[in-house]
């Protein structure tokens, strides 16, 4: 009973937050705005949360929280599986053949790239980056700048962009040393905010809102991917006929290299030294500071090898789109990575990868199915879904990293197992401890 | 020297609103330490709601402009409420005490969520009203340059400061504002003494909520128009302002405000439109850096 007075009570709540906003929508008339009513939207949200909290009363009462724990648990545990499998999926993408899917597949791997590269600063090192995107953007504007003015080909520009990217993290890093979680975050999105409109406003270098048109494309030992088949190119080299795939195959694996190459760095580094005081800073500061660890170095580091993959991501997006505007870095960015991480624990390498997956590809998968559903069954239900979904995105995104947080703040795949621990219960003589070694 | 007037007059409005805003940022902060990163995106629905409400009463057919603008400022500000007691309840309550991180991702998360359901729920383009109250005072008339004080930033002017005066009377006199007050400088030792903390923070909430959709509903009057957006970048600044002012002090929030806006105001009219914007957010970084505590707040003493 008391169930169907809370669930009732939801429902009023509901009917007042989406009363308004999903019931009267604002839209252009004859006479400026004019309100249109949508009944049966707002009922059915409503019905939504009446059920819903109902049977997560209902539901709440019987099981046992540890379910949770366990289904984690068993997620840690296929990843020793998991992994290969996906490695060798993703190696062999290409090979279907299918544009669709390895243009897919480049993005995905791209976020996966950028996830790993904030993996370090914020689920290594703790600290809240909320301006990521920003070092994305360096990279990507140092690539289209140095490549349309000096002539420099991606892979001498592709070193220098990182290179560009982390000076910008120590030095972006270095005023908000003193700064905690929270007023790091904000001034952190200010620092995103401000190279973005800079990037729009400082028309004689960037070409300001038009962006940069004509970046080159990336070539393999120096043969370059062109459709005219000559003697330099990569066709004419090899005496095959020249496509339009092959230049895109190869960009999946230039961006697949370099994932992996962010992994292999991540993980190398979270065994040194220099991994573990960042995994320390994020458990305590002050702990770390009486320890001895030089917290201004660990975080310094932390930033400018973040902002490093970054860059790299950034030259990488620069060259495989052949344009660059600053439309490309704004705060969604940095939240859609950011989500990416949280959603993947926090720490997790595994679980960033599965996240950008599900989260970049998996909607966009969806969005293809719904779409051929529709076409199939001649009904435009599905296909009106299909088109409305990508604007759905961030929406669920926001609602995925709320959710997440209540549910499992240590992450989905808890990365959070420390990277050195005791294995060997020591057995200790009594003597040994009454005279202190113990 | 009128044009310098005229600035003045209109940064004193921005920095009203922005006033508005900050409190609740710096009420939330200094009861539970963090910063509501969804307030500013509470502020934007409540400029909606505000927009709904318009457009409902005049399609009901009431013309009187007074009685809409009352009617419309306690549907916004009610509703708005009941929002920001949804956004604690539901993403910041089931965290507390959990690693510090969380509460501020959650916040975040949140503050994506409202802004894209209200893109996907009312649209993603901007919204246009014809102002509502026209015309002004012409001060001073140089014949190049006219001064002039419109009868909407007065209505700003006089709407902020009573809805202020009315809000520092609840922090100052009733019991509501004592709790609030008690539970500021420590929270569990006023759990011990009998204060019910979870309702103090709800109705911080609630009443930060409450003047953001205020201030959302002063944004759609000044400006006129309004979008899914306006929220983050008003936020961030919003923020600025509390954070200038000494986060935690209640006038704090006011006075920084008010300075934000003439700084913005100023700026925009003496050096570029453009990096306006930079403006704002240098002085956050500004201020963080070389005077953490703002103008009015107290030194944090970290406890181990």
């Amino acid at each position: 009973m008391t169930a169907l007075r809370d669930a009732f009570l939801s429902a009023i709540v509901a009917f007042g937050l989406f009363g308004p906003l999903v019931g009267l929508v604002t839209a252009n008339g004859e006479h400026g705005l004019a309100l249109t009513a949508r009944p049966i939207a707002t009922a059915v949200i409503v019905g939504l949360v009446f059920f819903g909290r109902l049977a997560m009363l209902s539901w709440r009462g019987r099981t046992p929280r540890a379910t949770n724990r366990a289904l984690a648990e068993r997620i840690t545990r296929s990843g020793k599986y998991l992994t290969p499998v996906l490695l060798i999926a993703a190696f062999a993408l290409p090979f279907t053949g299918s544009r669709y899917y390895i243009d897919l597949g480049t993005l995905v791997l791209t976020y996966i790239m950028l996830g790993w590269g904030l993996n370090i600063v914020v689920g290594l090192a703790g600290l809240l980056d909320l301006g990521y995107v920003a070092f994305y953007a360096v990279g990507a504007y140092s690539y289209a700048i140095l490549a349309t003015t000096f002539g420099l080909g991606f892979w001498t520009c592709l070193p220098l962009a990182g290179i560009l990217a982390a000076l910008w993290g120590v030095l972006l890093g270095f005023p908000v040393l003193r700064l905690r979680g929270d007023y790091l975050a904000i001034v952190t999105l200010a620092f995103g905010e401000i190279i973005r409109i800079v990037l729009i406003n400082w028309v004689s270098l960037t070409n300001g809102p038009n962006g940069i048109t004509g970046i080159p494309r990336p070539t393999l030992f120096g043969l370059a991917f062109s459709m005219d088949g000559g003697p330099g190119t990569f066709a004419g080299f090899f005496n095959i006929e020249p496509e339009v795939i092959q230049r895109i195959i190869f960009l999946y694996y230039v961006i697949f290299g370099l994932a992996l190459l962010t992994n292999w760095v991540s993980l190398r580094l979270r065994r040194l030294p220099l991994g573990r005081a960042w995994e320390a800073l994020r458990e305590d500061e002050v702990a770390c500071r009486s320890l001895g660890i030089n917290v201004r170095n660990t975080k310094l580091t932390a930033f400018g090898i973040g902002a490093l993959f970054g860059g790299f991501a950034g030259a990488f997006f620069a060259t495989r789109q052949a344009f660059v505007s600053p439309e490309s870095f704004t705060f969604i960015e940095s939240a859609t990575v950011l989500a990416i991480v949280v959603l993947g624990g926090l720490g997790s390498q595994l679980g960033v990868a599965l996240a950008a997956i599900v989260m970049i590809g998996g909607l966009e998968v969806l969005r293809d199915l719904l779409s051929t559903l529709g076409d199939q069954l001649h009904s435009p239900f599905f296909g009106d879904i299909a088109n409305e979904l990508p604007l759905y995105r961030m929406l669920i995104f926001g609602l995925a990293l709320v959710v997440m947080m209540v549910l499992r703040p240590r992450g989905l795949v808890s990365g959070r197992t420390p990277g050195v621990a005791l294995t060997k219960v020591k057995e200790i003589a009594p003597e040994l401890v009454a005279q202190g070694r113990g | 020297m009128a044009y310098a007037l005229q600035q003045l007059i209109n940064g004193v409005t921005l920095g009203m609103i922005y006033g508005l805003i900050a409190v609740g940022y710096t009420m939330v902060y200094g009861i539970i330490g963090m910063i509501n990163f969804a307030h500013g995106d509470v502020f934007m629905v409540g400029s909606f709601l505000s927009l709904i409400a318009l457009l409902g009463l005049s399609a009901l057919g009431i013309t009187s402009v007074p009685l809409a603008l009352a009617l419309t400022l306690l549907f916004a500000a009610g509703l708005a409420a009941l929002y920001g007691w949804t956004v604690e309840r539901v993403a910041y309550r089931p965290l507390r005490g959990s690693f510090r991180l969380a509460p501020l991702i959650s916040a975040i998360g949140m503050s994506i969520t409202l802004q894209n359901f209200v893109q996907v729920s009312q649209g993603a383009r901007v919204k246009p009203i014809e102002a509502i109250i026209p015309g002004g005072i012409r001060l001073i008339d140089t014949g190049d340059f006219a001064v002039q004080l419109s009868w909407m930033q007065i209505a700003i002017i006089v709407i902020t400061l009573t809805i202020l005066g009315l809000f520092t009377w609840l922090v100052t006199k009733t019991p509501l504002g004592r709790t609030m007050r008690a539970c500021e400088p420590d929270l569990k030792m006023a759990s011990l003494l009998g204060i019910d903390t979870d309702r103090t923070i709800s109705l911080t909430f609630v009443i930060g909520a409450a003047l953001a959709a205020v201030a959302g509903f002063m944004f759609l009057l000044y400006y006129g128009v309004i979008d899914f957006y306006i929220g983050f970048i008003a936020g961030v600044k919003a923020f600025t302002a509390a954070v200038l002012g000494g986060i935690g002090s209640l006038p704090g929030a006011v006075i920084g405000g008010l300075l934000i806006g003439l700084i913005e105001t100023f700026w925009s009219a003496y050096f570029s439109v453009e990096y306006k914007d930079v403006a704002a957010f240098s002085i956050l970084i500004v201020v963080l850096i070389f005077m953490p505590t703002g103008l009015l707040g107290r030194a944090e003493v970290e406890k181990v």
